[in-house]
């Protein structure tokens, strides 16, 4: 019987079981107890073959409504941005993707020197001065920076300042909540954070403040003031942003961030239903030997020439263990290959390009939406690819008409705001066209 | 070998006393078994040391080693000199390299410690494990 | 080789965009940045130049072959790749409404069954992305289950084995964590007996252990461990060892991880995305992560109404394109493959293992399963060392074992073959280590010079540890 990915042979089986010294295949288990052997055959569904198992799951995936063939204005962190071809043919080379962590440097020069370019990326857009080399995804790597905070100074409270999305206060929940550390929200007003509530809660018990630059609203936050009221309590000033608005917005590490992460699966990297992700970390350089997850750096081997390494290792849980700074071993280093790659072709005029076409297309979507009576812009700030409208009409019934001209539904944040019931949140990305904005305006006031 | 004016503990930490004042370090066998010493933790000055307790930690490129209080006190002065060159401490732990001074809180607690001849016996049965 | 920033001209562009709306973008200006990035100024074949000959400055399983201990560096298959590029898979939004989705929660669905199904455990989560964060997600489930009855065990205890990530994961979910002895390559139960009281929260073995041996006292653990009132976790890592054979659940694990980018074939990436799935038995279950996938009929949905869930450890659902592979894998190998894999993982471990222990030390001289360690130290007199030989092995086209690792063992050199390499390739790497043997004899210096035929020789680790240089920054 054919299984597929084994070579052997039962020749090969033969002559390799004698020299073993082993009489049968069963009898290499003969240290395992019989009354724990499992008897029989697992209940797994019978093998296919190639060909059948490829028509399946193709069949399969058609079940799935793709952002290809319909119009996609979903965002809430997970984006649809163009990816260039270039980007699959190069990480999809198999000396990297077939690849383990570079441990053994002479023989991975190839994707250590790319880790340390995304780094480098990484610190170009932030204006920070050191990046990992990739966490989880945006939710973890801000769970990780507010543990950081507190490993660094000691203090309990966790200050989550304007608006998040649900997944990710859930996720920074679960992370600090075994270290005896408190999460506390400050008041949103007109969808950003209002400044009195920060002014109030943020204390000399903060540990740090964590904001999102867009907020899960699309708001520009007022980050100079936070910054401020950030530093004056002595805590630290932690961003989260969407890297690609970085080519047209303001970079953290220009207000004084301390730390920035966020979610980079918008460089480059299919959406895949939500995973996997990118998580991105950067902070001031004298927090480096406090940060979480691998760091490349540059050297030089024994005659001299460049070359690149895993470094400051002794904060990782191979060689710290119970004491290291993370217990993250394997990160998305594939992913930020791609965010590398996908940076590259858009070099240092396409990020901000990119940037502002996300921003016209949106500013553009918004004003042609909200000429209808029907619909007016939920809040007052300054977006940049997203934004909420307010509908006096159902958004059940939005949304099936979208679905009805082949637009993906839009998040409907009743779902997640009991006060936003009637309130969705759209997305503009450089990929939507003036006219597929243009329909997408015409379908919302041609509900009843 | 080892200076005869500090005292030392099991963990190769010296104590150098000073009156009322201990300064911190770690002898020249520690240095030898570290080998490339690449970074040195050390506690702001104001924190509280107990003797026996960790106060800093000592890198290498693929291990760490906690840096023991061999006495004791406050700290009062920190070199941070030795984080910009270690190899401060892999030269000359005893003048250059050391870690911190501390104001003792009890320095009856010397007595505990190990004379340079100690230190020596106590390294020599340590390298033949 | 030169950066890619080293390559840039000014004024030089790959990228093609679309037009803009015609309208502003609207950011005011107080929100505007005011300088360009140093992002590279490149051509396309610029980049496609660079990052081929980079690829060809790395190694990885499609070229070499790669034992690497603990790892499971197995043949990535194809077709998953395919797969997991259908538009249908790889263009969906997480927050595309589960009618519009059902493909792809099916896969979930089935994926989750099917590991059940291999583990013996009840209830599977797909969310953690690694066996890292698969750890973690398990602790904080134990955690969630003891303060439900009440209970408030302050520790973890692990074996001198474990992976790096146990007592660190440990650490993060809030535990102590003490550490048990090993005897003989097993567990040392006394030692453990001695660890095991009512203030301990979990136990996690790794089973096979590190050092690819069966902890054969295994159901005598499991007794001590609950009579403890503690819950037994099993690390999954080496899991390929004996799929079909045993089930953890079945032996008495309360929690695992799975790590679907060992034993499921799902490709390392260079260090990731990996994917952790945590298997539970059924009175775990009411605390596994939201969302938790379920069928009516033959309609899939995402449920989040689980009051005692441990909440959220991931954004979304977990590493889906990962769980795709890993999903048709076990649908090619299916029931008639599943033991198969784990039988031929253990030969060729073994049969590698008898044939290099004439010429290298074996300190646990009995039968392994996927994995064996040798000791390197019995060429004190060369100074020949584990990573000498480890490099040597880079200068002969192979990926090196994990080396130092168990730290119990003196120069551990862990080597894990797995199931899709053919006795041919075994055999030339046996007899490339014996040559590597006879090379410490002859002219100690070619190995503990090596590598010799790699893009760089040894690296200065010293100073890039004391001076980082992290980033790349523009000569000016």
């Amino acid at each position: 019987m054919n299984i597929p990915y084994l070579p052997h042979t039962d020749e090969d089986i033969r002559r390799m079981l004698e020299v073993a010294g082993v009489s049968s295949l069963d009898k290499l288990f003969s240290d395992i107890p019989d009354s724990i052997s499992y008897k029989g055959r697992i209940k797994l569904p019978s093998k296919v073959s190639e060909a059948e198992l490829r028509k399946e799951l193709s069949l399969l995936s058609l079940k799935n409504k793709n952002a290809d063939e319909y119009v996609s204005f979903l965002g809430g962190g997970i984006y649809d941005h163009y990816i260039p071809s270039v980007v699959k043919h190069l990480a999809g080379r198999s000396e990297f993707y077939t690849s383990y962590t570079p441990y053994q440097a002479e023989t991975s020069q190839g994707l250590l020197q790319i880790y340390f370019e995304y780094q480098t990326m990484i610190c170009e857009l932030t204006k920070m001065d050191v990046s990992n080399a990739s966490m989880y995804d945006g939710a973890t790597a801000l769970a990780e920076a507010a543990l950081m905070a507190y490993n660094t100074n000691g203090r309990k409270k966790v200050l989550l300042t304007g608006v998040f999305s649900p997944e990710t206060i859930e996720v920074v929940r679960t992370y600090t909540k075994n270290s005896g550390i408190t999460v506390e929200t400050v008041a949103v007003v007109d969808g950003v954070t209002d400044l009195n509530s920060l002014k109030e809660k943020c204390t000399e018990e903060t540990a740090c403040v964590l904001v999102q630059q867009p907020n899960f609203f699309g708001c520009l936050e007022d980050v100079f003031e936070i910054e401020k009221l950030t530093h004056v309590c002595g805590a630290l000033f932690i961003v989260s942003v969407d890297p690609l608005s970085l080519g047209l917005v303001v970079p953290p590490g220009d207000y004084n961030a301390d730390i920035v992460v966020g979610e980079g699966q918008g460089l480059g990297n299919e959406m895949n239903f939500g995973g996997p992700l990118l998580g991105f970390f950067a902070a001031k350089k004298e927090f480096v030997r406090r940060m979480p997850g691998r760091i490349i750096g540059e050297t030089v081997d024994k005659d001299g020439k460049r070359a690149f390494t895993l470094t400051l290792q002794t904060r990782e849980q191979h060689i710290r263990r119970e004491k290291a700074t993370s217990n993250i071993c394997s990160n998305e280093a594939l992913c930020a290959t791609s965010a590398t790659i996908y940076l590259a072709w858009l070099g240092r005029e396409g990020v901000r390009e990119v940037a502002k076409t996300c921003a016209s297309n949106a500013h553009y979507a918004a004003q042609l939406i909200t000429k209808n009576p029907n619909y007016k812009l939920k809040f007052s700030a300054p977006f940049f690819k997203e934004f909420v409208i307010e509908t006096n009409q159902s958004t059940e019934v939005i949304n099936k008409a979208l679905l009805f001209n082949k637009i993906l539904n839009l998040i409907d944040l009743g779902r997640y705001f009991p006060d936003l019931k009637d309130c969705l949140l759209i997305c503009v990305t450089e990929k939507r066209t003036t006219q597929e904005i243009e329909q997408l305006a015409e379908v919302l006031g041609g509900v009843k | 070998m080892f200076p005869a004016e500090l005292k030392y503990t099991k963990s190769h930490e010296y104590v150098k006393i000073e009156g009322n004042t201990g300064v911190f370090g770690i002898s020249q066998y520690a240095v030898d078994q570290v080998k490339d010493i690449v970074y040195i933790e050390l506690p702001k000055a104001g924190t509280e040391l107990r003797a026996g307790s960790p106060f800093g930690s000592l890198e290498s490129v693929k291990a760490v080693f906690e840096l023991m209080a061999p006495l004791s006190g406050k700290v009062t002065a920190v070199n941070e000199a030795i984080n910009a060159s270690p190899e401060a401490v892999t030269k000359n732990p005893y003048v250059d390299g050391w870690m911190v001074k501390v104001e003792l809180s009890n320095p009856a607690e010397a007595d505990k410690l190990m004379n340079s001849a100690d230190y020596q016996k106590h390294v020599e049965t340590e390298g033949h494990h | 080789m030169e950066l890619i920033f080293e390559k840039t001209k000014e004024g030089r562009k790959a990228y093609t965009l679309p037009e803009p709306a015609k309208c502003e973008p609207g950011v005011p200006d107080k929100y505007l940045r005011r300088n360009l990035t140093n992002l590279p100024e490149v051509s396309e074949l610029q980049i496609v130049r660079h990052y081929t000959n980079l690829s060809k400055r790395n190694i990885g399983v499609d070229g070499n072959f790669y034992p690497l201990g603990s790892c499971t560096m197995k043949y990535n298959p194809k077709v998953n790749e395919d797969i997991a590029a259908l538009p249908g898979f790889a263009k969906l939004h997480p927050l595309q409404k589960e009618e519009d989705v059902q493909g792809a929660l099916k896969v979930m669905y089935e994926l989750e069954d099917m590991l059940k199904e291999v583990s013996g455990m009840d209830a599977v989560t797909l969310q953690p992305a690694a066996g890292a964060h698969g750890e973690f997600t398990g602790l904080l489930i134990a955690r969630a289950y003891h303060n439900s009855k009440g209970r408030t065990p302050t520790k973890v205890v692990v074996p001198d084995t474990s992976h790096g990530t146990n007592p660190s994961s440990a650490h993060i979910a809030g535990y102590h964590v003490v550490t048990v002895k090993s005897k003989d390559g097993n567990m040392d139960i006394e030692d453990l007996k001695a660890h095991l009281n009512e203030d301990t929260a979990v136990f996690m073995i790794t089973n096979p252990n590190t050092l690819g041996l069966f902890e054969k006292n295994i159901e005598e653990i499991a007794k001590l461990v609950h009579d403890a009132g503690a819950l037994m976790y099993m690390d999954g890592a080496n899991f390929n060892a004996i799929m079909g054979v045993t089930r953890p659940g079945d032996f008495g694990v309360d929690i695992m991880h799975f790590n679907l980018h060992k034993t499921f074939a799902t490709p390392h990436g260079g260090g990731g995305p990996g994917s952790g799935p945590v298997g539970v038995k059924g009175h775990l279950a009411e605390f596994l992560p939201v969302p938790v996938v379920r069928k009516k009929g033959e309609t899939y949905s995402l449920d989040s109404n689980l009051p005692k869930s441990i909440g959220k450890v991931k954004a979304f659902y977990g590493n889906f394109s990962i769980m795709l592979r890993a999903y048709c894998y076990l649908r090619m190998i299916g029931c008639e493959g599943i033991r198969k894999v784990s039988e031929m993982a253990v030969l060729n471990a073994n049969y590698m293992k008898e044939l290099l222990k004439k010429h290298y030390n074996l300190p646990y001289d009995k039968i392994c399963k996927h994995e064996f360690v040798l000791s390197i130290n019995t060429f004190k007199e060369s100074g020949v060392r584990a990573l000498d030989i480890a490099k040597r092995l880079l200068d002969y086209g192979y990926h090196p074992p994990t080396i130092y690792f168990p730290l119990i063992v003196d120069e551990a050199f862990m080597l894990e073959p797995t199931e899709t390499e053919d006795k041919e390739t075994l055999d030339l790497f046996v007899e490339t280590l014996i040559r590597i043997k006879q090379e410490i004899q002859d002219s100690p210096d070619t190995v503990k010079n090596a590598p010799l035929n790699t893009p760089v020789k040894r690296l200065d680790e010293v100073t890039a540890a004391r001076n980082p240089v992290l980033k790349y920054e523009k000569k000016r």
